[in-house]
């Protein structure tokens, strides 16, 4: 399946019931030097808008939403020693975690690469 | 700095760092302010200007070229003023703690208007031009304040905003060489101290000063010919255009006070921890407003001071954490983020005095979660101002 964003700048690849979840290129443009990632711990449980991760750069810190609801299943360990991964490689290697989807229609909401590019030119 | 420090939600990065002029009607802006935006800055509000927070290098790399080589950073925004008048040292003594009348000619010192419970209403430098003429540099957001309350206070004495002035700080181990090129008398210029000189033509004043930690100065030009002066600066191989986000974090590792933060009217001098800036004569003559706690806080010790707090693990911890030494809640953080010279996350806090020694463990409340941190010794990296070789 095509990757597919989020309003609030993330980057979803959907598999089956399983999201990977990571920020993106124009998030991490914005932030800057990330020095620190506070990602969940697995098992956690949220719903779709909760408080998930915080992502500090030199400057100030910024939350990140859960795109979706689900359980965390899996979380970037490389995160926690090399938090400018993200500044690096966003969309790959700086990916944040992986949850499961508990509600798929949730997944109507986001939008595909020409809508997220066509969303941030309108936004900056 | 303003409060870009607090945790905020992605719409409010978006507004800090992008540049959405038209959500800062009001704002002022510099000379510099066009080059700015040549040079990529991302512009955001600053205490009612628009300022550039960084450039493309990013806070990282501008704050590590500044301790490496050298940077140049527009403080135009500060306010520039002129007092003259006879006797104007004394009375501008009457105001704050220095031995203003003991300045001689070109030299500079670092005070504080104090309030009459003892608080700080700004902290200044103080150049002495010549009898009774002195030109002080003080807080872009506290102008409006300083200049009502030295209006109020200060009989007979021309007051000037020199609004026509801006300022660069040029700071780095590199400045003496790159403006000593521009301008050769500036290099065995001695620390704290001003002279005239002619840079490009122009008559610039120039104070070995700074706030980065690093040997600098501060350069005051017309504003007519500052995007002038300025390009030529920058076209020196050695310097970089640094924002003001690496002017925090540079300031934050050297040790030093932030109006707003470590300062303001609640906290007295001695709490943030600057009694080096009030002299022994003034100690003891005291007549400057809040003397009485201050020189009271100085016999017995005051209740909480400043602190450098070092975060054990790799979590920012930022202004507003709480502290605590077990369940007791012992402090806040008035500064905090990442040190990119230290390498680590940096922090300065007012705590209980009785904790203040370097080594004593502290536990910071982020987010819900209790993190370790210990008292650290400031500044986090040494202080390299110039010093004649005798």
């Amino acid at each position: 399946m095509a990757r597919q964003y989020s309003r609030e700048h993330e980057w979803l690849d959907v598999e089956g019931d399983v999201a990977l979840v990571g920020i993106t290129e124009f998030a991490q443009e914005q932030l800057g030097d990330i020095v620190f990632i506070d990602l969940p711990e697995v098992g956690d449980e949220f719903d779709k808008g909760d408080d998930i991760a915080v992502v500090e750069s030199v400057k100030a810190a910024s939350d990140v939403y859960a795109p979706l609801t689900g359980e965390v299943i899996e979380v970037n360990d490389l995160l926690a020693d090399e938090p400018a991964t993200v500044n690096a490689s966003a969309e790959e290697d700086g990916w944040f975690f992986k949850m499961s989807i508990a509600d798929k229609s949730e997944l109507d909401e986001l939008m595909t690469a020409d809508e997220y590019k066509a969303f941030v030119e309108s936004e900056s | 700095m303003g409060a870009d420090h607090r945790l905020v939600k992605w719409c409010d990065v978006f507004i800090m760092l992008e540049p959405k002029l038209d959500l800062m009607p009001d704002n002022k802006q510099t000379a510099l302010f066009s080059l700015h935006q040549e040079l990529g800055g991302k512009m955001v509000p600053f205490a009612g200007y628009e300022m550039p927070v960084q450039y493309p290098l990013g806070i990282m790399k501008e704050h590590l070229h500044t301790r490496a080589s050298a940077g140049l950073f527009d403080v135009s925004h500060m306010g520039q003023v002129e007092l003259s008048g006879d006797n104007v040292e004394a009375k501008l003594e009457t105001l704050l703690p220095a031995n203003v009348q003991a300045l001689k000619p070109g030299r500079i010192k670092y005070s504080f208007f104090t309030t009459e419970e003892g608080g700080v209403i700004d902290d200044l430098m103080i150049t002495k031009d010549g009898e009774g003429k002195l030109f002080l540099v003080i807080n872009a957001g506290c102008k409006e304040k300083d200049l009502a309350h030295m209006r109020a206070h200060l009989d007979s004495v021309q007051i000037v905003e020199r609004d026509d002035l801006g300022l660069v700080a040029l700071q780095g181990p590199k400045a003496s060489a790159v403006l000593g090129r521009l301008a050769p008398a500036v290099i065995e210029q001695a620390f704290m101290s001003c002279q005239f000189v002619d840079i490009g033509g122009v008559n610039c004043r120039v104070s070995r000063s700074g706030y980065s930690g690093e040997d600098g100065y501060e350069i005051s030009i017309p504003n007519t010919d500052l995007d002038r002066i300025v390009r030529l600066l920058l076209a020196e191989e050695e310097v970089e255009a640094i924002g003001l986000g690496a002017r925090d974090s540079l300031r934050l590792e050297a040790g030093l006070c932030l109006y707003g933060h470590e300062l303001d009217e609640t906290i007295s001098p001695v709490e943030a921890d600057i009694l080096w800036a009030i002299p022994k004569s003034r100690r003891e003559s005291g007549g400057f407003p809040g003397a009485e706690r201050i020189l009271a806080e100085m016999a017995s010790g005051p209740k909480r001071i400043r602190v450098g707090i070092k975060p054990e693990g790799r979590a920012p911890m930022r202004e507003g954490t709480e502290l605590f030494h077990g369940e007791e809640k012992v402090g806040v953080i008035k500064s905090g983020g990442f040190g990119p010279s230290a390498g680590h996350p940096v922090a300065m806090a007012l705590v209980q005095s009785d904790l203040k020694e370097v080594g004593t463990e502290l536990e910071a409340e982020v987010r819900g979660k209790r993190l370790p941190c210990k008292v650290a010794a400031l500044p986090f990296v040494k202080q390299t101002y110039y010093r004649k070789s005798k």
